[in-house]
């Protein structure tokens, strides 16, 4: 395998390939685009948590000047209006009831956007209250009112089972359980028992969801800012009965995606506009609106750890509830992704885990960047800390004795440990030292996670290589912001020996691109990435054999060489290679390759990804104000394709992981989220910019992706919360078990900490 | 009515309605969409527009009150030979964007801190972007950034 420094292309911070685009405004993204011939849909939300439809009447709506049609839940029973990857549970329209307050209930089509909005006013909908459940303990009392009455239908992707056997608003239970953690329990030296809570989170997106759908007798196509479009395109499919070869899913640029845009979104309500009113329709959300779309789950967690007298983990055990919201999203994968998550990268002897996703009246929940890992993350690695302080031992010197080395096993069954945790800590511990002694009213703490990642590994790849040597990679992995149109050109370029200006990356259309599951999971360097390096191999090999045709020796006479082949004095390009063998200019070969969960690719996860990251806080002692001072991260991500856009994943993914950390909250009062907007939800913002930011990555090529590659983006996120937490009562004595720590709560528990 | 004034330069003419915002006029209208909208709050930044060298929200700055001002987009960086701006060139250079979205806004922010100020300490050009969010970088290269394009103008002048 190449090493670094063996490179031309891969493992250098060449500039990304929409630099120009976006600095100069050219960069179309799907809120830009305009079709001709376009309408506008607004959508009419419900004002009640839940409450049973009686009536809608949208007479007078339809006579409002522009408008086109109203559609409400009851017009579409001639096609299958109920869709989910996991649960078929969420109807494109609210169908006999609604249940979150901001659930869509009509949608107006009108020839402009403002005609839309007033029409929206004209509509009349009675409803009858239903009783509301709010929080997971009342949506799981016995008494509780049921919010999904009707049959559980599996969604087709992912064969949930009902979680509702457990309870009636139990949308998915999974239970992790191996050795004997009752017994470890009663026989062990130390065990901290806590509960922790994490808060409802809203991914902000700065571009709010958009679709444009175009529905005609030839099929459906839509223009949508979907991360996964052909998860997308199922649905669609599967809604209105239609081969997949007659949906078409286009992804622009997308302003932002961290999860929020996996899965079918609001491509629904804007293909139903479209077959109703025969026009192409844009439904494009406020960003308020977004805020009622979808959020990341909140989580109580109870937990209780025990070690032995040399703090060795000897059990775990915890009862996790997720507050799913109004619909299962993908929430049934987030359960079952903590309830894994909660282990982190060690070796834990005895587990018993349960984990619940709970429906309830709130804003449906579902994929934000973590995925469940920050969720539980923050109670385990809280716990770590607390035991190492029972035993006396400093926290790097507990986590080392409990990391699972390379090639360890931490879950049975999955893959084994796939990287050098303990080295990575080391990396920390040593930039600890170099940062020297704590100043008084600071404190400073390390934090872990490991996660499954990289989800189901079916991914496919073409690449077309031309007779003038340039090459187009066909890529099914949506451009989100994170560089990866960047990265697999680079692959592209390095493999087929040509400079990145030869190479163009085609993505973003299911009608040309072959199949990708999705991005997200951290997958896309992993797999696409892959993929991309196999289908130039592929294409590589062909033109070997082409090559030896042409010269009529045996292809073992060849030597390969950096962008083409040699044979004694004859030097070839690769290009030069297809023009021979087709006797024509302007001429193409194509090269493809076909992941699936086979060979190396067979255990799961596809890798571990692996977060190590250090925090230095200071804390207002008065106001309970705290600031990160300091922050290192160590992306352990195998090889960096690209380092300095792996790096920057590492810093926007702790920046989030700050902002849960430190204030962001969505609040519920009673029925009613009292922030959903962005002037009451706050996001990490310049100012919050810590001063001293060091960011490393660690290259040991010891993943499942091209050169030993494997992803990054969430791993440096899921610890940071923890580690804050873990930072305050360092700094101060003052433990929080849970988040955001907002000064008021920090205050608070300043005041309430034990006098020492 | 009819609103007229200097966009990137150039005249322009436009028939509007008094509660169009000038974000609406120049995506919508004018069809010029390297301004973004999210916010539509006056709190994210990214539709920020410079009216007379000054940075504005266009999404709620009535494009009415841009009558005979000044107006400069995303789309008006570039000098007249295609060449990009140093701030342009310097957020390419640094990787200070992601998905983008926020890009527009945040170059004619420091675009504007620049002009006033060509030789800005980081204290700041931190207190100067605190208004415009960018929600994938963590901000860091986006310092960087505008660090490096500060140098590069003060070589070029
Ligand atoms: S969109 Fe104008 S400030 Fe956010
Ligand atoms: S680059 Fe995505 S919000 Fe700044």
């Amino acid at each position: 395998m190449k090493r670094p420094g063996d490179f031309r292309i891969v493992n250098h911070s060449v500039p990304r390939a929409d630099g120009v685009a976006k600095v100069t405004g050219r960069a179309m993204y799907t809120s830009d685009i305009e079709l001709d011939g376009m309408t506008w849909a607004k959508v009419l939300r419900s004002p009640f948590a839940h409450a049973r439809i009686v009536s809608i009447d949208t007479a007078a709506a339809r006579q409002s000047p522009g408008v086109l049609d109203v559609i409400t839940g009851t017009d579409l029973a001639s096609l299958r209006p109920y869709y989910g990857h996991a649960v078929k549970d969420h109807p494109i329209l609210a169908i006999d009831k609604v249940r979150f307050i901001g659930e869509p209930v009509a949608a107006v089509v009108a020839e402009d956007d403002l005609s839309a909005e007033e029409a929206l006013q004209l509509i009349e909908v009675e409803y009858e209250e239903l009783p509301s459940v709010m929080e997971v303990d009342a949506s799981l009392a016995p008494e509780a009112p049921l919010i999904h009455d009707e049959a559980y239908t599996e969604g087709a992707f992912r064969g949930f089972k009902d979680g509702r056997q457990a309870s009636g608003n139990v949308c998915q239970y999974v239970k992790v359980k191996w050795g004997d953690a009752a017994a470890a329990f009663a026989s062990a030296a130390h065990v901290v028992e806590n509960e922790f809570h994490f808060p409802m989170a809203y991914a902000y997106a700065m571009e709010a969801y958009v679709a444009i759908a175009d529905y005609s007798k030839k099929g459906l196509t839509v223009y949508s800012s979907a991360q996964h479009p052909f998860m997308v395109r199922h649905d669609l499919a599967d809604i209105f009965d239609l081969p997949l070869n007659a949906v078409r899913m286009i992804i622009p640029y997308v302003g932002g995606g961290y999860g929020s845009k996996s899965y079918t979104k609001i491509e629904p309500i804007a293909a139903v506009c479209s077959w109703r009113t025969g026009r192409p329709v844009k439904l494009r959300l406020s960003i308020d609106e977004a805020f009622l779309t979808t959020r990341g789950d909140d989580a109580r967690v109870r937990i209780r750890t025990a070690c032995d007298a040399e703090g060795k983990f000897l059990a775990r055990q915890a009862t996790i509830h997720l507050n799913t919201g109004a619909y299962a999203e993908n929430s049934p994968l987030v359960c079952a992704k903590a309830a894994n998550r909660i282990i982190g990268p060690y070796l834990i002897p005895n587990v018993d885990i349960d984990c619940y996703a709970v429906y309830t009246n709130t804003v449906p929940a579902s994929s934000y960047r973590g995925f469940g890992s920050t969720q539980v993350t923050f109670p385990a690695e809280s716990q770590n800390e607390e035991l190492a302080d029972l035993i006396g031992v400093d926290p790097f010197e507990f986590r080392m004795r409990n990391l699972a080395q390379r090639g360890e096993v931490i879950y049975p069954g999955l893959r084994p440990i796939d990287a050098d945790v303990p080295g990575d800590l080391r990396q920390i511990e040593s930039k600890f030292e170099e940062w020297g002694a704590v100043q008084e009213g600071r404190g400073r703490a390390v934090g872990c996670s490991a996660s499954d990642a990289g989800s189901h590994p079916v991914t496919s790849a073409m690449i077309h290589v031309y007779s003038d040597g340039s090459v187009s990679v066909l890529s099914g992995a949506t451009e989100i912001g994170q560089g990866s149109h960047t990265v697999l050109a680079q692959i592209a370029a390095e493999e087929m020996g040509v400079p990145m200006s030869k190479v163009r990356v085609v993505g973003g259309d299911t009608a040309i691109t072959p199949f990708e599951r999705s991005t997200g999971a951290s997958r896309t360097t992993t797999l696409m990435g892959r993929a991309v390096l196999e289908a130039c191999r592929e294409a590589i090999a062909q033109l070997m054999s082409f090559a030896a045709e042409a010269l009529g020796v045996a292809q073992s006479a060849l030597i390969e060489e950096c962008g083409g082949v040699r044979h004694g004095d004859t030097q070839w390009s690769w290009g030069e290679v297809i023009e021979k063998h087709f006797k024509h200019k302007d001429t193409s070969i194509i090269g493809r390759a076909y992941l699936r969960q086979t060979g190396d690719l067979k255990l799961m996860p596809p890798f571990w990804e692996i977060g190590v990251v250090g925090t230095e806080i200071s804390v207002d002692q008065e106001t309970g104000k705290i600031r990160l001072e300091r922050l290192m991260t160590v992306g352990d991500v195998g090889l960096a394709i690209n380092p300095a856009a792996a790096e920057g994943q590492d810093l926007g993914a702790a920046t989030m992981g700050i902002g849960v950390g430190l204030f962001e909250e969505l609040i519920y009062d009673g029925q009613q989220l009292t922030n959903g907007s962005l002037l009451e939800y706050r996001v990490p913002r310049f100012s919050d910019l810590a001063p001293d930011i060091h960011m490393t990555l660690a290259q040991n090529q010891d993943g499942s992706g091209p050169y030993g590659a494997k992803g990054g983006g969430e791993g440096s996120l899921n610890p940071i919360p923890a580690c804050l937490a873990n930072a305050l009562y360092r700094a101060t004595g003052a433990r929080v078990r849970r988040l955001p720590l907002t000064p008021e709560r920090v205050w608070r528990a300043l005041q309430e900490r034990p006098k020492v | 009515m009819t609103v007229e004034f200097q966009l990137n330069g150039e005249p322009v003419s436009v028939a509007i309605e008094p509660r169009h915002t000038l974000a609406e006029v120049l995506t919508r209208k004018l069809r010029l969409t390297g301004t973004k909208v999210s916010c539509e709050a006056e709190v994210c930044g990214a539709c920020t527009v410079l009216v007379d060298g000054l940075p504005v929200s266009s999404c709620t700055y009535l494009a009415y009150e841009a009558r005979g001002k000044n107006v400069v987009t995303i789309e008006g960086l570039e000098d007249k030979n295609g060449n990009l701006h140093p701030l342009q060139q310097s957020f390419i250079d640094e990787f200070a964007f992601q998905c983008g979205f926020c890009t527009s806004g945040m170059i004619l922010s420091a675009k504007a801190l620049l002009d006033e100020n060509p030789n800005p300490t980081d204290a700041e050009i931190i207190d100067h972007l605190d208004g415009n969010i960018c929600r994938c970088t963590g901000y860091l290269p986006i310092l960087k950034a505008v660090r490096t394009a500060a140098t590069a103008m003060e070589n070029y002048s």
